[in-house]
């Protein structure tokens, strides 16, 4: 099967370029799904197409060419969120009275996938800010919603997420920041642990404890940077997910209006758990768009690389690993969709499909990736080449949102109680 | 002047795509390739929605001639601001032979039916590189034309068109309506938005069959065989510069 050499594509495009004359030089294999087998547009509607399309160019045009600088250097890319957020990206699941886009669940897992493959980490600390502005949407009170979902919408604020804790990580239940009520406001003492965003961020989504023991006795509050007693730990240096500042989040005696508070008293961990259900599609969504773009890489660099007088790709071994991949690829995007599904109908498997499709999707895409750098050989160990970052980026996906572990508790605890 | 501006779009291989001869040579692959809007459409499509932001046109209409798909495309339009659109309708052989002569004749008849202002189109289509259509278009309506248009501005009832040449820019102003086609540099297409997607759901798009319009397809050109490029030759080193020169000799170059 004969292929058109490079030569002959740039001048094509020399002659015709798009958006600019963007031509990625090695990012170059970044691009849309071509069709074929492990394609993304399988099985989705026309508008769903569309959607998809704007992302992968946004990802294409706005996100790849910057993906490996904003890793080096640890940028937070707030210009470029802020352009994804005037396409609709910043409350996608948000309603439109609101400035959110109204779409559903499902929508949502084919944009962050497309989104990903221009930077993982980038994408995801979007979709981190999407399920704040969710839950202030949901269960916020309308002067709530009203106050804050707006500049959430257009990313004129950034939202953190606030649930771990030193001591309370899977153990989510036995969080320790307080909130005790004074007059008109909590007083929260207490730290947070591992906050995306965290210092950088304007909005704080707080998981804290105004009542006894155990997850009856939290509750949720936004707490705006600025407020008295709020400070930040040092910056953590990561191994990836480096386009977004993690650090501590701590309280000391810090007042926060009780109009601030998401719902009801002893509400916050079942809003914490409803959250985390998106949460969780959204990350294995971004899982599956790293996957997708190195299964990409891994198939150009075995079209090109010669080894004992041909081409990898001639390789029955390789062959065959880039069929697996495709197929685990395919498998992980179906479980990730049938989920964002569920969730959206309401269905009485949304929580175990949310958690089986995070574990799966995050450990196999995982797995995709780490051996797309392998079919690299030494080259995929450089930092020139687009696949070591995808690796370290998704690495984090089977520990937060809920550990792989957590997930597999969760789906023994649907299976083995008694009914 | 109706205020209305026909926009032409075409359906193309997406340009990110390695392109793939048939085996029988009688085209490129194009079965479940990915395509999308021709680039230089989408600067087309781009430019008349900012006309009609800056209040100085009513109407944006994008127009796409092929099969079934070429309604996607139309979509696209459609989610970047055009407010209705007309899919003429080619299949099959049809399609396969149509070109710019076709396309051109059927523009025409359109913006005489649609009573258009400006037709603004790309300058030439990524997979045939013809650059033909809007000179074409232009002539049977016995209308100005701005090509390569690196600028566009209305005042009044003429255009002022700054075009792209070999020399440099040159700078013309035609009387309306005319046809202007869009080069590289005229403008950065936006992004359709998520709800300017979903809006354009809801916006209409026409069907017509070319016949309807008067319009013969006949083609009057045959593709006899499409072939790659050749392959990139190994080069070789020559010892002196009298030797280069009697080589470029012998291989004809000089």
């Amino acid at each position: 099967m004969a292929v058109v050499g490079p030569l002959a594509r740039v001048a094509r495009l020399g002659s015709s370029i798009c958006r600019n004359h963007r031509l990625i030089l090695n990012r170059s294999s970044q691009r849309r799904g071509i069709a074929s087998c492990i394609d993304p547009a399988h099985g989705l509607t026309d508008e769903q197409k569309e959607f998809q399309k704007v992302a992968f160019d946004f990802a294409a045009n706005e996100m790849a060419p910057h993906m490996a600088e904003w890793d080096q250097k640890e940028i937070f890319p707030v210009e470029t969120m802020r352009k994804a957020a005037q396409l609709g990206f910043g409350g996608i699941y948000v309603q439109p009275d609101v400035g959110g886009s109204g779409l559903s669940r499902l929508d949502t897992s084919v944009i962050f996938e497309a989104l990903s493959t221009g930077c993982v980490s980038t994408t995801a600390y979007i979709s981190i800010h999407n399920m704040c502005a969710w839950m202030i949407d949901t269960f916020g009170n309308n002067e709530q919603r009203e106050k804050f979902c707006p500049d959430l919408c257009s990313m004129e604020k950034f939202a953190s997420y606030c649930l771990t804790e030193p001591g309370s990580g899977s153990d989510a239940a036995s969080l320790l920041t307080s909130a005790q009520r004074k007059g008109d406001h909590y007083i929260l003492n207490g730290s947070k642990a591992f906050i995306s965003g965290g210092g950088d961020t304007d909005v704080y989504v707080v998981m804290c404890r105004t009542g006894s023991k155990g997850p009856k006795g939290i509750s949720c509050v936004v707490v705006e940077k600025g407020t008295p007693g709020l400070s930040f730990g040092k910056k953590e240096q990561k191994v990836g997910w480096n386009s977004q500042p993690t650090r501590a989040v701590i309280f000391e005696d810090c007042a926060v209006p009780v109009t601030n508070r998401l719902g009801e008293e002893g509400q916050g961990f079942s809003i914490a758990m409803k959250g985390l259900n998106g949460g969780r599609i959204n990350i294995a969504s971004c899982s599956l768009g790293a996957a997708h773009a190195c299964v990409q890489l891994a198939r150009d660099h075995l079209l090109v690389r010669k080894q004992f007088g041909e081409t990898l790709s001639n390789n029955q071994f390789l062959q065959f690993k880039l069929a697996e991949m495709a197929t685990k690829l395919v498998a992980s995007r179906l479980l990730v969709r049938e989920a964002a599904t569920a969730l959206q109908e309401n269905r009485s498997d949304a929580v175990s499909l949310c958690s089986m499709a995070k574990l799966f999707a995050t450990d196999e895409c995982f797995n995709i990736c780490n051996q797309a750098l392998q079919m690299h050989g030494g080259y995929g160990y450089l930092k020139d080449y687009a696949v070591q970052q995808f690796v370290r980026d998704i690495r984090v996906h089977q520990i937060l949102e809920g550990t792989n572990e957590v997930m597999r508790m969760i789906i023994s605890r649907n299976l083995l109680t008694e009914s | 002047m109706s205020g209305r501006v026909l926009v032409g779009v075409k359906r193309v291989i997406d340009y990110a795509v390695k392109i793939r001869v048939k085996p029988d040579n009688t085209g490129v692959v194009t079965d479940g390739v990915k395509h999308s809007m021709n680039p230089f459409c989408e600067i087309a499509v781009e430019e008349a929605v900012k006309l009609k932001e800056k209040k100085l046109i009513k109407e944006v209409v994008a127009v796409s001639c092929g099969p079934q798909q070429a309604q996607e495309t139309i979509r696209t339009a459609l989610a970047m601001g055009a407010d209705r659109g007309i899919h003429v309708e080619v299949a099959g052989k049809d399609y396969e032979t149509l070109g710019p002569l076709q396309v051109s004749k059927i523009l025409a008849a359109l913006a005489k039916k649609e009573d258009a202002q400006l037709i603004i189109l790309g300058k030439q289509a990524i997979d045939d590189d013809c650059n033909q259509t809007g000179q074409m278009t232009a002539a049977l309506l016995d209308w100005p034309q701005g090509t390569f248009a690196s600028e566009v501005s209305l005042e009044g009832d003429k255009v002022k068109v700054v075009r792209e040449i070999d020399g440099g820019l040159e700078t013309i102003k035609i009387n309306t309506p005319a046809v202007v086609t869009a080069d590289l540099r005229l403008n950065t297409p936006r992004y359709a938005t998520l709800p300017n997607i979903m809006k354009a759901k809801k916006k209409k798009i026409a069907n017509v069959k070319p016949a309807d319009l008067g319009v013969d397809l006949t083609s009057r050109l045959e593709v006899l065989r499409v072939d790659e490029p050749p392959q990139r030759q190994a080069g070789m080193k020559v010892e002196t510069v009298d030797d280069l020169v009697g080589k470029l000799k012998e291989t004809g170059r000089i």
